[in-house]
């Protein structure tokens, strides 16, 4: 191995990812004191939390009444109680706090005549537990990401918090048990870092690209889950995958929710609104696992739309053109740019696409990683925390709300920073790391910069992209899962005989791509054998072959470790089915009907 | 001293021709930019055929296809392809913009993709944005007010004040459009460029901040502010449709309102 020079840092805390989480908690670190770096491998503003759209869930009761254990009732419901109750109810009563500091950062909020924060209606939102439809995601247009997330980087700038830009994070330190930091790699100049710090904090986002057709951004690859994967963690949950009724047919670029919030309709090539045939009450604003089931078997039974019947259309022209371009001006460019048709005039032509990973690495209401050790079931990981999309807290359980991500973000990024500024004393000496920490991570870049073998990263990437597609995707059946463990499996044995062609460590995004592809693979494997191995049907996992939910074996999550070889080790953790306090009723099992 | 010739170091040389198979039926030529810092030596112009028949319709899709396909080495930002987080911005067919919403069906002929004009390069069409962002950072691009906001409670915007936000507070920070100004090319150290004069208006029209005194303060200066020669290049080759320029012509007229 050629001789690395490798610099040191040592933080208080570090951050990792500078999406909606990453930022909540850095701002939040370095506002109470602590050194605070951030290590992300894009400029902060262009994470993917920029592409969140539709709105911020809070039970702000702006446009009509709203109580936050409505919120919390619609959210254990469409998790399809897998949800953790104590943490939904942490989250959902966070939520008007949270979205009122966002205002006072300076969030452009869209706003109503009396000039309140205007709310929008979105599936599975309702008023008095299931009786009415809610107004309670609060929007910026339909850019409401953007607005937040800039806001928050303007925040970060605010308190001066250290950042370290387009570096890329490669492996955690881990000694005896615990994190001590993380190694990463400059690109702008090629240096390596050795960072030190209390705690790590991890927001490194989805990891939507395992799949071929996803909204999810080049750089969601699960950087995060694939450190946590290697360093003997576990994920949770990884086989809830929500597609998202409404990606553009083709690109897969995203059609907000706000859309169908806004008044738009689902219509097959018969010209019939048949949500009503699926979800006779909530109809287009069902939870997003049922609207993407209807819409597969819509396809699948010969009414899909255009010449090749494998779309179905989404209608807004009936709102007007002065409506979409005050509310929904981001759809109608897209539908322009992405599918060449004017939504104030045409339907777009969508279908079931990749959007959003409900498993992650599983963390408490602390933000604290949790990694179950015999039957110490709540077993926190010391030193390591992990927020947002990354995160499985759970609060999205089985199937996530539309706008209750953007609130997870920052509920959950202030929480994480509230903890972590009480239990590390700023400034605090370091013991001395482990003389060998790092060479590890050092040693499987040097490995895959010179990786001579005959596949090219991109061409073992597609095959991963198209065996989870194929096998892993809206409908599962045990055959196809099967089969799918079997192929990403060579796969996976295949990352021996990769092939990186640029040997540089300046900007080198061969190389970037490929310590990509490890993550998201290993979090491949995770997704699938967690799928195959979870027989009933209950949220976004729908197995053909198990089509009812089985509270009685299954009301549980998932945890999975990925060994070496590609076999995954599976275990278990009850979902938290109390609330946490007595303000709060927890909702105890039932059938889910929209 | 004006240099009338590019430097040495700087001359563009032509670089390496990637055929398309024989045959091929679709072919459209990528000239694209590439420079190694580790390699050293002048830039070049490689030339990639790309096959049109499979490959999805916009520039960054072509530029994929060559990185997954050709020629792993190209380097280039790009993040959501769809327009709204601004890492591929670049300059195509000589204009500034996002290759990710660029057809490539609205360019004739050889598609020639260059840095964004005016930066130091990193690699390929890697270039250095961070004095951008510095200069980003010191127009204090956050709500600054010194009475306390309400309680639990949002500050009080009504529709028409948030309406003077819109066509702003979108600004993806791309950098196209102060990379596209010839001003900005002659004084990037000392004129604030159009897309941080725009992000400044921001604040400034944004009616729960209270310092737009001190935000005007610190842009009424020969060059943070008055290097603008009203161009326009930044309004027409802003990939958002936004307009800067008339941001900056409304900062003009508060700084002529306000001397009375």
């Amino acid at each position: 191995m050629a001789a690395y020079t490798i610099q040191d840092h040592a933080y208080d805390a570090v951050v990792v990812g500078a999406g909606g989480a990453g930022l909540r908690a850095t701002m939040g670190l370095a506002e109470a004191g602590l050194r605070t770096a951030n290590i992300t491998k894009v400029f902060p503003t262009r994470s993917h939390t920029v592409a969140a759209q539709g709105g911020i869930s809070a039970a702000l009761g702006n446009m009509g009444e709203d109580d936050w254990r409505w919120h919390m009732y619609d959210t254990v419901k469409g998790s399809d109680w897998l949800g953790d109750q104590d943490a939904i109810e942490y989250m959902c009563r966070e939520g008007p706090g949270a979205v009122i500091e966002l205002e006072h950062y300076g969030v452009p909020f869209s706003r109503t005549e009396d000039g309140r924060i205007y709310q929008r209606a979105f599936g599975g939102m309702t008023t008095h537990f299931g009786q009415g439809q809610a107004q309670r995601t609060c929007a910026a247009a339909d850019r409401t990401g953007h607005a937040i997330l800039h806001a928050l980087y303007q925040q970060s700038l605010k308190h001066d918090a250290k950042f370290f830009i387009e570096h890329f994070a490669i492996d955690l330190i881990m000694d005896e048990g615990a994190c001590r930091g993380v190694m990463a790699w400059g690109l702008e100049d090629g240096s390596l870092h050795r960072f030190r710090a209390h705690v790590v904090v991890l927001a490194t986002g989805g990891y939507g690209r395992i799949y071929q057709s996803t909204t999810a951004a080049h750089t969601c690859t699960g950087d995060g889950g694939g450190m946590a994967l290697r360093a003997g963690l576990p994920v949770q949950d990884a086989e809830f995958v929500q597609f998202h009724p409404t990606g553009i047919y083709g690109s897969g670029v995203l059609v907000s929710e706000a859309a169908r919030g806004e008044g738009g309709v689902l219509v097959n090539a018969e010209g019939e609104r048949f949500m009503a045939r699926y979800a006779p009450t909530a109809k287009d604003l069902a939870s997003r696992d049922v609207v993407s089931r209807a819409i597969t078997l819509e396809i699948r039974e010969g009414r899909g739309c255009g010449p090749n019947k494998d779309y179905i259309h989404l209608d807004v022209s009936h709102l007007g053109k002065e409506m979409l371009q005050q509310r929904l001006p981001g759809v109608v460019k897209n539908g322009r740019v992405f599918a060449g048709v004017d939504a104030t005039e045409q339907p777009l032509p969508v279908v079931p696409t990749c959007h959003y990973n409900m498993g992650g690495i599983p963390a408490n209401i602390r933000g604290e990683v949790v990694a179950p050790k015999g039957d110490q079931l709540e077993a926190t990981v010391p030193g390591l925390m992990a927020i947002g999309e990354g995160a499985c807290v759970s609060v999205h359980g089985a199937n996530r709300l539309g706008s209750n991500s953007l609130l997870d973000l920052v509920v959950f990024g202030r929480a994480a920073a509230k903890h972590a500024s009480a239990s590390v004393k700023a400034g605090a000496p370091h013991a001395e790391l482990p003389k060998s920490a790092g060479e590890e991570a050092v040693a499987r870049l040097d490995n895959l910069r010179h990786a001579n073998g005959a596949i090219p990263t991109a061409t073992l990437r597609r095959r991963m992209q198209k065996i989870m597609q194929t096998h892993c995707a809206v409908f599962r059946e045990t055959g196809h899962l099967d089969a799918g463990i079997a192929e990403i499996g060579q796969v996976w044995r295949d990352m021996a005989d990769i092939r990186v062609s640029d040997r540089s460590l300046i900007w080198n995004s061969d190389l970037v791509e490929t310590l990509e592809l490890d993550n998201l693979l290993h979090l491949a494997v995770a997704t699938i054998h967690s799928a195959r191995n979870r027989t009933e049907s209950r949220g976004a996992h729908a197995r053909e072959d198990h089509p009812k939910r089985d509270d009685e074996r299954w009301l549980k999550h998932t945890l999975a470790w990925v060994k070496p070889d590609a076999s995954v080790t599976i275990g278990y953790r009850p979902v938290h089915l109390k609330a946490l306090s007595e303000d709060a009723r927890a909702f105890p099992p039932r059938a889910r009907v929209y | 001293m004006v240099a009338l010739t590019l430097p040495k170091n700087s001359k563009v040389h032509r670089g390496r021709t990637h055929k398309a198979a024989a045959g091929t039926a679709h072919v459209r030529r990528f000239r694209v930019y590439r420079w190694d810092p580790e390699a050293g030596g002048n830039p070049s112009l490689d030339t990639f055929e790309v096959d049109l028949a499979a490959c999805g319709p916009m520039v960054l899709d072509a530029l994929n296809k060559i990185k997954d396909e050709i020629d792993a080495t190209l380097t280039f930002r790009r993040s959501c392809r769809e327009g709204v987080c601004g890492s591929c911005s670049m300059n195509i067919d000589g204009t500034n913009t996002l290759a990710c919403v660029k057809p490539i069906e609205d360019i004739g002929g050889d598609v020639t993709i260059y840095p964004l004009p005016h930066l130091a390069v990193i690699k390929d069409l890697v270039s250095d944005l961070t004095p951008f962002f510095a200069q980003y950072a010191s127009i204090q691009p956050w709500l600054s007010a010194d009475s306390a906001p309400p309680p639990a409670k949002e500050r009080r915007q009504s529709p028409d004040d948030r309406a003077r936000l819109d066509g702003l507070w979108e600004c993806i920070l791309c950098a196209c459009c102060s990379t596209a100004c010839p001003s900005y090319w002659w004084n990037s150290e000392r004129f604030l460029g159009p897309a941080t004069l725009l992000q400044a208006y921001r604040w400034i029209v944004d009616s729960r901040d209270e310092h737009t005194g001190d935000r005007l303060d610190y842009l009424e200066d020969p060059f943070r502010l008055y290097r603008c020669h009203t161009i326009m290049n930044c309004t027409s080759t802003c990939p958002k449709g936004l307009n800067p320029a008339k941001a900056i012509g409304a900062i003009k007229k508060l700084m002529v309102e306000r001397r009375g």
